[in-house]
């Protein structure tokens, strides 16, 4: 095995630039680094000015997504030698807007995650000293996966039609309304209906499946969203034959 | 016009997040900033593991915890506030689950508990072996439902604004448009984690820089108890990934580099084939830690590219026990270290793991400083003393991350005046980060000066610290501290310049690593995490007391001590292994397994 | 004020997401999602060909002798394969969502993807011979 790996990272730095360009570094190769050690050692020890997030280096974070020749991926969890002999392309995440270097704006995602309500909503709450919410481990089940999710933006980037319609809410935000809406402690199924029900909820997903192909922690958004089209068909058949609710 | 708000919290952990609740809940009409470096759901809470501490069992009591924590950190907690932190850890991690934090259940729908290193009962609430993910991220997805917080989502403090005797305020950068603005509020809450990156090998994340210390320190607030710092015996070399306990507890050998389970060499007990708790693999971790030392010092470790460790053998238990018990352990080392522990030796080393001190805060979270206020890892209340106890850092961001937050909404309620002049000092400080750290041509790299601080630290004030090592270390400093006014900062992007940050980082953490010398430069004794060679025994005559340094005038440290307080248990004798400790069954000593 | 403010972003020029026209062809998983939305087209092609043969039949047998030698010309007996074979590919992805979808559970277990396959493709089956049935049986 080669014991080092070529890397071409994709450079932007908007006071020089109008247009992404590529540099070319050589970085070690060892069998236990991530293509991020690549970025690390190239940081530290090649080009002080390459710009790129990270933190736990453990696949938890959610901070470290890039392209990788063409792929979504955690760079932490992404092995250079893997990519033997190289070269290995990295490139920001795709269908975000760039900032810098490696870096994406994830803001468009931030501010859809509220519209969804990410959090348990009920009319009365029970006072702290009555104790817990009983939940079985089956009932945990229901929503657990769903529950798993990063925030990575690996699925965003993977999903051609947030791609092509900025508007669609997209799979992790839709996942974390069914992590809601399957808790049996929640309330807020209905509210969250408004939003997911719009054309740019769940029905922008004409089902790709690649969102679930490329997500790091198993999360399935595109079963999350496939399963809420089948609830809300349902509910709008519903409220046709009974439209004062039952 | 300068972003003004009622309270900032500077940082957006566990800590963090919870104090911004309970600030909205306290008093709605408050506006609350939160301020992180990362998207507060990256921050570092997210990669705890184990669980968190909270007393309900019906065999269980508040005192047991207590005794348990207080044994643990070898009489250096501050008891009023471990009762209080133990009467508030259950209604606190009951919250959470209002929340909506999936906690794992009993088969009835209750909340399950699991035992814990250190803890006599079993006590410890947890969501699988991702705790402080599901923590974080239901704080996170909470939070946001406040109409009354507002983020600044990738913002870096470099400053707290003070004057007339009280913070108002801090000054940060927006790191994706390079802007440098104040934010001024009548209380600002210190919520920025530990400091693990001042150390080669660490479980800690890149952002763990102990910025909040630094800050705290440079505008005149004390740091207790610098001195303590917690080692976990097997972490991952290179990536300091943490390996569970759960993997020795399952039956996994240590050996060094003969093959040899070295431990019985060091009066943990004699091996046996299956795992025998408070013995060998599952003694305590301090003494695991210092038993590495040892083997290292006799050149029996192995030598690898990210230096010397040993090794963790689960190869005897098999896939399907592994598989079965230890699953995370096993997909860690394959995805990220490209290693299989069913056929593979896991090479592992102590790690440095958590910060015990921090900035010097009351029960309340206060600080001497008025209007400033600390919670979570970066504070020091102090519950953990000498030696924290697994499982109770995370409930602890959670208690005292709402004291912080009630105490400084009540502060930030009353009818004070943000001084002009704080303005002034924002403008210096904006000069400041242009001029040195823009426009500057210099010639150390970050990475070279970094490295050198890590590696002294490691050496000098590691595992083992004697005089003599400490007074080399503050040399050493001494020296990186003279480089880096040199440092070479080559990016002059405005625009997400991550050098920039780097540079600010290594400042603060250099600054950090002086008052953790020169508090273990003063402590002549052991006790819990702090082991002086040359004092090897605890000495509660003359240290009995909370170190404290502040800063001089001219930028040295000083020194000083602060008793501790001391309700229901007087100190005694911190025991391993077999030996029964004194007083009965529940007062059994604490501290053998904390993660 | 809402709910999960930020504060006003301050932002340096950024580079704008693109999508090039050729994306889907990019990826496997990508073409075939691009046929999947082409199957569509003659989905209403079946649509638009049914109707017309409802409307020759109502117009008596020479309207209907005319559209079956209509049909039998080469262009539309090609189309007509190609539009099945499209129908074909629309109907296996639709039923490999299926079990995504839908969640039944038994009891306390939830049903097995596989099985909730198998049983839509068990129904499509039994479609398929009442079809066969009426066609060639009766
Ligand atoms: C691998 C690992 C496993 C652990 N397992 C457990 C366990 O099982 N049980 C347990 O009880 N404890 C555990 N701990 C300890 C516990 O996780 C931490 O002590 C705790 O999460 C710290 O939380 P925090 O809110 O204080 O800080 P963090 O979560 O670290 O958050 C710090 C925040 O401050 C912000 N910040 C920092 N500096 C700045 C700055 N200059 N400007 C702006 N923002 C800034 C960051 O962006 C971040 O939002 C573990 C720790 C590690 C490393
Ligand atoms: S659903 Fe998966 S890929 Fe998408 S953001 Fe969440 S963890 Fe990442
Ligand atoms: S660095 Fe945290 S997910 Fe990769």
């Amino acid at each position: 095995m080669a014991d080092r790996i070529k890397l071409q990272v994709a450079r932007y730095r908007p006071e020089r630039e109008a247009e992404a360009t590529f540099d070319e570094y050589e970085v070690p190769c060892p069998k236990d680094w991530v293509v991020l050690d690549g970025l690390n050692h190239v940081k530290d020890r090649i080009d002080g000015t390459l710009a790129y997030r990270w933190s736990c280096r453990m696949g938890v974070c959610g901070s470290c997504g890039m392209m990788v020749n063409g792929e979504p991926k955690l760079t932490c969890a992404t092995f250079l030698a893997d990519y033997a002999p190289g070269p290995i392309r990295v490139e920001p995440l795709r269908n975000f807007p760039v900032v810098r270097d490696l870096i994406v704006d994830i803001g468009d995602f931030m501010r859809k995650l509220v519209t969804v309500r990410p959090w348990i909503v009920r009319e009365e709450e029970k006072p702290l000293s009555a104790g817990e919410y009983l939940q079985t481990p089956e009932q945990m089940d229901d929503y657990k996966q769903y529950s798993m999710c990063i925030n990575c933006m690996l699925c965003y980037a993977a999903c051609p039609v947030y791609g092509l319609d900025p508007l669609f809410i997209g799979p992790a935000a839709i996942a974390l309304a069914q992590r809601y809406n399957l808790d049996s402690r929640d309330e807020g199924a209905a509210e969250r209906h408004r939003v997911l029900s719009e054309h740019e909820g769940i029905w922008g997903c004409t089902f790709v499946g690649e969102c679930t192909r490329v997500c790091p922690k198993h999360v399935d958004p595109a079963g999350a969203i496939q399963r809420y089209k089948l609830t809300a068909a349902v509910e709008t058949v519903k409220a046709f034959f009974m439209p004062r609710g039952a | 016009m300068t972003p003004s708000h009622d309270v900032v919290l500077v940082g957006g952990g566990g800590a963090g997040l919870r104090a911004a609740i309970a600030i909205a809940e306290t008093n709605p009409r408050l506006s609350i900033a939160v301020v992180s470096k990362v998207y507060p759901m990256r921050s570092h809470t997210v990669s705890a593991e184990g669980g968190s501490a909270g007393a309900i069992g019906a065999d269980d009591s508040t005192d047991e915890h207590a005794y348990d924590t207080i044994s643990g950190g070898d009489w250096l907690c501050d008891q009023d506030a471990v009762e209080a932190f133990v009467t508030e850890a259950p209604e606190e991690l009951l919250r959470l689950e209002r929340w909506g934090c999936p906690w794992n259940r009993e088969a009835d729908g209750r909340i399950a508990v699991r035992p814990f290193g250190g803890m006599k009962k079993k006590r410890t609430w947890f969501a699988a072996d991702k705790t402080g993910f599901h923590m974080l991220h239901t704080l996170f997805q909470t939070s946001l439902k406040y109409a009354s917080v507002v983020r600044y989502d990738e913002w870096f403090v470099t400053r707290l604004l003070v004057d007339d005797g009280r913070v108002q305020g801090v000054v940060a950068i927006d790191l994706q448009s390079g802007k440098i603005e104040a934010i001024t509020a009548r209380s600002v809450i210190l919520c920025t984690g530990g400091c693990g990156k001042i150390f080669p090998f660490t479980t800690n994340a890149s952002i763990k820089s102990g910025d909040g210390m630094a800050l705290a320190y440079r505008a005149g607030a004390p740091l207790k108890d610098m001195e303590f710092l917690q080692y976990h015996p097997t972490g991952l070399p290179f990536t300091g990934i943490l390996i569970t306990e759960a993997a020795r507890s399952e039956g996994g050998y240590l050996i060094n580099k003969d093959g040899y389970r070295y431990l019985q060499d060091y009066a943990l007990g004699t091996p046996q084939k299956e795992p025998v708790l408070r013995t060998m693999e599952l003694g305590p971790r301090d003494r695991l830690s210092q038993a590495f030392m040892k083997e290292l010092e006799k050149g029996r470790t192995i030598e690898t590219p990210y230096g010397h460790v040993v090794h963790l053998d689960l190869r005897h238990l098999g896939e399907k026990k592994i598989d079965a018990k230890i699953p995370f352990v096993r997909e860690l080392c394959r995805k990220y270290q490209n290693l299989d522990p069913v056929k593979d030796l896991i090479p592992v080393r102590p790690v440095l793991h958590y910060m015990m001190g921090g900035v010097h805060t009351d029960i309340d979270g206060a600080t001497p400083l008025a209007g400033l206020y600390a919670a979570g890892e970066v504070a020091c209340v102090s519950i953990n003393g000498a030696n924290r106890l697994g499982s109770n850092s995370l409930t602890e961001l959670l208690v005292f991350g709402a004291r912080a937050g009630k105490a400084a909404a009540e502060h930030a309620s009353r009818n004070l005046e943000i001084s002009q002049s704080v303005l002034g000092q924002a403008r210096d400080e904006h000069r400041r980060i242009e001029q040195e750290l823009l426009n500057k041509k210099g010639s150390e790299r970050i990475a070279d000066l970094r490295e050198e601080m890590q590696k002294t630290m490691e050496e000098s004030a590691g595992i083992y610290r004697t005089g003599a090592s400490l007074m080399k270390a503050v040399d050493r400093l001494r020296s990186v501290q003279e480089r880096y006014a040199n440092v070479a900062i080559e990016d002059r992007s405005k625009a997400f310049n991550t050098e920039r940050v780097s540079a600010l980082e290594l400042s603060n953490m250099l600054g950090v690593a002086e008052t953790i010398v020169m508090s273990a430069l003063r402590r002549e004794e052991s006790r819990g995490a702090h082991q002086r060679t040359d004092f090897p025994k605890r000495d509660d005559k003359r240290f009995l007391g909370h170190s404290l340094v502040h800063r001089n005038p001219d930028g040295s440290a000083r020194v000083e001590y602060l008793p501790v307080t001391i309700t229901r248990w007087p100190p005694a004798e911190r025991i391993y292994g077999e030996a029964a400790p004194h007083g009965g069954s529940n007062k059994a000593p604490g501290s053998s397994l904390p993660s | 004020m809402s709910p999960g403010q930020v504060q006003p972003e301050y932002r340096q020029r950024v580079l704008p997401p693109r999508v090039s026209t050729l994306w889907w062809l990019g990826k496997g998983t990508y073409f075939a999602f691009i046929l999947r939305e082409l199957s569509c087209v003659f989905v209403a092609w079946f649509v638009a060909y049914l109707l017309l043969l409802v409307r020759a039949v109502s117009q008596g047998d020479a309207s209907y002798q005319e559209f079956l030698a209509w049909s039998a010309t080469t262009p539309i007996l090609l189309l007509n394969l190609v539009s099945f074979l499209f129908l074909i590919f629309h109907t296996v992805t639709f039923f490999d969502a299926a079990p995504r979808a839908m969640v039944m559970k038994v009891g306390r277990n939830r049903v097995p993807g596989r099985v909730v396959l198998a049983g839509h493709y068990a129904g499509w089956a039994a479609a398929s011979a009442i079809v066969c049935w009426l066609l060639l049986g009766a």
